[in-house]
């Protein structure tokens, strides 16, 4: 279980935004709304989505399959299955 | 020739025309000729809405919705060669606004929504923009910044439910659309008056402003018959962005026409969310892209297990060349041969194609459809075709490489590059219209592609022109020049690359290149700027001052530039 003072949770987010810095360093995470679909409000192309799960996976090892990207789709979705992954 | 125009003549009988003789408007034929007769309670349109939620509008529905937008813009006063200008996603209103502005005979330009505040504003400035229909966000973000740069742009009308009071110089589409006037009877419209402004770039300069005029439905209808064997109980899916002419040709026209059923999904690309469109939605024809094509490949086959994908009778592909080792995967994977298409926004409407039922040369793009005729000329130094003194081409023996060439006077052609008659000018000589794309023709007549004649860069489909990159890199205050190239990826087919030169002084740190890249991305959006960025000490250029782009392709695959900048003749 993860709950809001979750420290991976936290670490997650400080990885998503380290990752995004070589991809999108204009992305300011602060500045966005957490729920509203990544691509759009992060103004990410399908590119920059798969980049982004590349980045993941050579950063972590954690390899998401397609069929999770929609898990994926927000800056909290990201954040949350992320913190999962990385905690099993 | 005269074949061709017979062709044209016959395919335009298959079309209306205003009532009483009153000329040809593409929204007649879109929507009202099916909404007065019995296909009116027919589904034009099905929009899966990003959340899920599928909404849909019949041939009547959408003709009555239409005329009220039309009504709007009128009571704005903006009607006959007014510009109405969309920053959308797919979204119902996209339709809506095309549609209404076709009714107020205006002239419908969508543009990219990946597109960054700096290629918005440059492609309103030139189109002229009176209006343009977006959302509030891509408004504060995109549009605000630079209004007051844009004084022709009188109305900015934003899609969304109202909430409260919009910002200052903007209204509420929805609210506006309500309140107006049903405009039921479209005026007379000559076929000859400007309809769509679709902005693409080439090698050098600012993009240019194609502009297409009513009679190009002629095209649109006919050729969907001929590529995708269109009909009314068709489901058709175009999956290309609204902001590129497929968009509009065979995303918003076609279908229309002839009175089948469009899909629209808002979402973006994923790869499941794909495959279930395609079953769930019990897509006939599917128009997509070699870039999605290989997106679902490389997804893997799991997804599609247990998807009926039965309906499905026709996959085409457009807007960049189909390899056939994908070609061969998507046949595999769908059940059917993929049909590739050839054409680009000059053209308005497919001219080439993998044609349904005719003989099948994997790698071909196939053969020229009814009504157009091919060239292929031979080529001088500069990689185009060589105009002899005379202004008279040469065309080149079977099977060797030149550049395509197509016989002026199909309904699509584009008319104008908006104010640059030269510009325009220059893509004709000795009686063809100049492609700017190498192919080969066979002995018995298929073609086959070969490459760019110049340096436009296809990355996912979208032509991106070197020079609108790297004028904005060299507004970034530590670059002094920058030289951009398209460079072969697996996904993209190709993808941008930038080298930059910094200015004396400036040290070529981490972090003023993801500086740099942020700068690029923030003015030009994802679907323009870089993707990838490299520090040189200079660009090789020609005597002239010309950048070299072949010398840049070769050093972006690993091959050095060398120590001193190569000088080659201009």
């Amino acid at each position: 279980m993860t709950g809001p003072d979750d420290p991976r949770l936290a670490e997650a987010r400080a990885l998503l935004a380290q990752l995004l810095r070589r991809i999108a360093p204009e992305v300011d995470l602060d500045a966005v709304d957490p729920d509203a679909p990544i691509q759009e409000e992060l103004e990410l192309d399908s590119m920059d989505f798969l980049n982004l799960m590349a980045a993941l996976h050579e950063a972590t090892g954690i390899e998401v399959p397609e069929r999770d990207y929609p898990h994926l789709g927000t800056v909290n979705g990201f954040v949350a299955y992320v913190a999962a992954a990385s905690g099993g | 020739m005269d074949r061709a125009r017979v062709s044209w003549a016959e395919a335009r009988t298959a079309l209306e025309g205003l009532p009483g003789g009153r000329g040809l408007n593409i929204a007649h034929e879109a929507l009202d000729r099916h909404a007065a007769g019995p296909r009116a309670g027919h589904v034009a349109v099905r929009w899966l809405r990003r959340d899920g939620a599928v909404e849909h509008a019949t041939y009547a529905e959408l003709a009555q919705r239409t005329a009220r937008v039309a009504g709007a813009l009128r009571g704005l006063g903006v009607g006959p060669g007014d510009a109405v200008f969309t920053l959308l996603g797919r979204v119902p209103e996209q339709h809506l606004a095309a549609l209404g502005a076709w009714r107020a005979r205006a002239v419908y330009a969508p543009l990219y929504a990946a597109y960054g505040p700096e290629p918005v504003r440059e492609r309103l400035h030139r189109g002229h923009g009176r209006a343009l229909v977006t959302t509030l966000a891509r408004y504060r973000r995109k549009v605000a910044p630079i209004r007051d740069q844009l004084p022709g742009l009188t109305h900015v009308l934003l899609v969304g439910t109202p909430d409260g009071d919009p910002p200052p110089g903007t209204a509420w589409f929805e609210e506006l659309v309500d309140a107006a006037p049903a405009e039921a009877e479209i005026p007379a419209t000559d076929p000859e008056a400007p309809a769509v402004l679709h902005f693409t770039s080439g090698t050098t300069g600012t993009p240019k402003g194609a502009v297409h005029v009513h009679d190009a439905v002629v095209a649109h209808h006919a050729t969907a018959a001929a590529a995708f064997d269109l009909g009314p109980d068709d489901v058709f899916w175009c999956t290309a962005d609204p902001g590129w002419v497929t968009g509009t040709s065979y995303g918003i026209i076609a279908p229309l026409t002839h009175g089948a059923t469009s899909v629209v999904d808002e979402g973006d690309f994923d790869a499941r969310r794909w495959w279930s469109v395609l079953a769930e939605q019990r897509v006939t024809v599917w128009y997509t892209s070699p870039t999605a094509l290989r997106l679902l490949r490389r997804a893997g086959p799991d997804l599609l297990a247990g998807l009926d994908l039965s309906a499905l009778r026709l996959v085409a592909s457009v807007g960049e060349p189909l390899d056939p080792d994908l070609a061969d995967w998507a046949s595999t994977a769908l059940g059917r041969p993929v049909h590739d298409t050839w054409w680009q926004t000059e053209t308005g409407a497919i001219v080439i194609a993998d044609q349904p039922g005719h003989e099948r040369r994997p790698g071909s793009m196939g053969r020229p459809l009814p009504g157009f005729e091919v060239a292929v000329l031979a080529r001088g130094p500069d990689g185009r075709a060589a105009v002899a003194e005379d202004g008279s081409v040469r065309a080149v023996d079977p099977g060797a490489a030149g550049e395509l060439a197509l016989r002026p006077g199909w309904p699509s052609m584009f008319r104008a590059y908006l104010g640059e008659p030269e510009r325009y000018a220059a893509c004709f000589a000795g009686g063809w219209y100049l492609t700017g794309d190498v192919v080969r023709r066979d002995a018995d007549g298929w073609l086959w592609f070969v490459g760019r004649a110049d340096d436009v860069i296809t990355s996912a489909g979208h032509l991106i022109g070197p020079v609108e990159v790297e004028r904005t890199l060299r507004q970034h205050p530590a670059v002094l020049d920058a030289g951009v190239v398209g460079v072969p990826d697996e996904v993209a087919g190709e993808v941008v690359t930038a080298f930059v030169v910094l200015r004396p002084g400036e040290a070529p740190t981490d972090e003023l290149v993801l500086d740099v890249l942020a700068f690029a991305r923030r003015h030009l959006g994802p679907a323009v700027a870089p993707r990838r960025i490299e520090v040189v000490g200079e660009l090789p250029v020609t005597r002239s001052g010309k950048i070299v782009r072949r010398l840049l392709r070769a050093r972006a695959r690993g091959q050095p530039l060398g120590a001193h900048p190569t000088v080659e003749a201009p």
